[in-house]
């Protein structure tokens, strides 16, 4: 392939709005899936995500703002598991399988009754890189300016929170307010998101670059880089395959996270047992 | 430390009850109060309360009725259980000193006047040069050392160790307990839970005896006693003299402690 074939895309204004949301939404997603994985809730980017279909699909139907309605649907659906979980012996894994396909069971019904509002539901499932519009752009980088400056100004209570919730309570962090705060963010990562990712594909955009960091480093602060990196790496290298193979961006994006994985996984491996044994050497 | 002796404690609990959902009481009428300078180890059987009379006096649990009264802007920390802690969290040691200023906006990264701070506390602790390890990489007494570390760096007047010795070996429990006696003689308030009766219990100046009610507080000697160790832990209990110590042990007369029965080669499984 030539030069010139490679960058052929960047002329059409389409791609190189999908490129952005691509690059910025890996970043976003690899630092918030940091706080997903470490949490242990990796499955609540994939239920959240399949929630906000239902949240679409409703906001079509009432009538609403599209984006502000699932949004909003998103939002209510992540409290709504945070306080089952509280409030009865339930797993978070039980509770967000509960809630959230209820709500995307809703979602597919509505759809096929009333039809998708707004995009068609193959792109909302799989992502589609020529409905990415200059709107989407500013919306994604908004929620990443939001979140770069929750995760600055908050970051010690996020990890103290993460870390040990208990003792961060009882040392006067406000706890329930941080990680409704952190389920915010997540709600509107997810919506920003799922245009260039589908509803089915946007867990392992948490969840990849976050893992794959943490191979990578003992460090939180190095594994928070490490994943908005990848991330972003990930985004871009990932839409200009989708483009010269014309196949789905959500798709490709994951498939180039998931090589990140691998070579972390038998090249990481190696490196940190080697860090390790030299640690207790001494 | 006393039951309820004093209004103008650091932490007077007064007639206490916690329930949890409207279930039994984990707490009935507790009474208690935390003096300046107190090293103070609350013992008890499983399920006597211990860890949510700590919480309590942290005010995480609400009580069912009586109340919990903190000096005005106390400032507390707390060590939790080793069991508890996720070994796997990346952090580093310096990171997770380092948590404990959360409270307000600050910066994300450990200044250079904290740094120094951090520092300051791993000296103090007997850990010059491990902020950059990450806790899995510790020993067993270090481990439990990084947390006090960080409880140590909130500039707490009060620390809550829950079970502080809980899966140590004999020396390094030693030397956590000699650890903690330093700090208490540096004007530092512990309170702990510890199911150690000799090898932490006898050894603090003053113990709690908890079974959901105090059963008895005091020094070793006026609270380790057959009477009051048997109200607490509802089965008979004797009390020798070993070099100047008190030593608990089971009462021979219980029917619980008797050996079990060994199967010979000729029983069947």
């Amino acid at each position: 392939m030539s030069w010139a074939e490679l960058i052929r895309p960047y002329e059409f204004e389409f791609f190189r709005n999908g490129l952005y949301v691509a690059t910025i939404a890996g970043a976003l997603c690899g630092v918030v899936g940091c706080y997903v994985v470490l949490r242990n809730m990796s499955y609540i980017g994939h239920g959240l995500s399949h929630s906000i279909f239902g949240g679409y699909a409703v906001a079509g139907l009432a009538g609403v703002n599209l984006f502000l309605g699932a949004g909003i649907w998103g939002v209510i659906t992540a409290l709504a598991v945070g306080g089952i979980v509280r409030r009865r012996p339930i797993g978070s894994d039980a509770a967000i399988g509960v809630v959230t396909t209820a709500s995307f069971a809703l979602g597919l019904a509505l759809v096929q009754i009333y039809g998708s509002p707004g995009r068609n539901a193959d792109a909302l499932l799989f992502g589609n890189v020529l409905g990415v519009t200059n709107s989407d752009v500013l919306l994604i980088l908004g929620v990443a300016l939001a979140t770069a400056a929750i995760v600055f100004f908050f970051y010690r209570q996020l990890l103290f929170t993460t870390f040990d919730s208990q003792v961060a309570a009882a040392t006067g962090v406000r706890t329930a307010w941080i990680d409704a705060l952190l389920m915010i963010v997540l709600s509107a990562t997810v919506l920003a998101t799922m245009n260039v990712m589908g509803v089915t594909l946007i867990a392992a955009t948490l969840v990849v670059p976050a893992v794959v960091a943490r191979m990578l480093t003992d460090s939180f602060g190095k594994m928070l880089a490490l994943s908005a990196v990848i991330g972003a790496v990930s985004g871009f290298v990932g839409m200009n395959a989708s483009y010269h193979l014309d196949v789905a961006s959500g798709p490709t994006i994951v498939l180039t996270s998931a090589c990140f994985f691998i070579v972390a996984y038998v090249f990481g491996g190696r490196f940190r047992r080697r860090a390790g044994s030299v640690a207790h050497a001494h | 430390m006393s039951p309820r002796d004093a209004a103008g404690g650091l932490i007077v609990v007064d007639r206490l009850t916690v329930n949890y959902d409207g279930g039994a009481p984990v707490l009935i009428d507790v009474d208690l109060t935390i003096e300046p300078g107190d090293l103070v180890g609350i013992v008890g059987p499983s399920g006597s309360g211990k860890s949510t009379l700590l919480k309590a006096m942290l005010g995480t649990v609400s009580p069912v009725s009586g109340s919990v009264r903190r000096a005005s802007g106390l400032a507390v920390g707390l060590v939790p259980q080793v069991e508890t802690i996720d070994w796997n969290f990346p952090v580093t040691v310096a990171e997770c000193v380092g948590m404990a200023r959360a409270r307000g906006l600050r910066m994300p990264w450990i200044t250079k006047g904290e740094r120094l701070e951090i520092a300051s506390v791993l000296e103090r602790l007997g850990m010059v040069g491990l902020g950059g390890r990450h806790i899995r990489e510790l020993s067993g007494g270090q481990q439990q050392r990084v947390f006090l570390a960080r409880a140590l760096f909130t500039n707490a007047q009060v620390i809550f160790l829950d079970e502080p010795t809980s899966g140590l070996d004999v020396r390094t429990r030693h030397d956590v307990l000699h650890l903690l006696d330093d700090l208490n003689a540096d004007g530092l308030t512990i309170v702990l839970t510890t199911h150690d009766l000799n090898g932490i219990a006898a050894h603090l100046p003053t113990v709690v005896c908890l079974n959901r009610s105090v059963i008895g507080a005091g020094s070793p000697e006026e609270v380790l006693v057959p009477d009051v160790l048997e109200r607490t832990y509802g089965s008979p209990m004797e009390v020798l003299e070993h070099g100047g110590m008190r030593v608990v042990v089971d009462s021979p007369i219980d029917a619980n402690v008797t050996p079990l029965r060994r199967r010979t080669a000729g029983e069947s499984a």
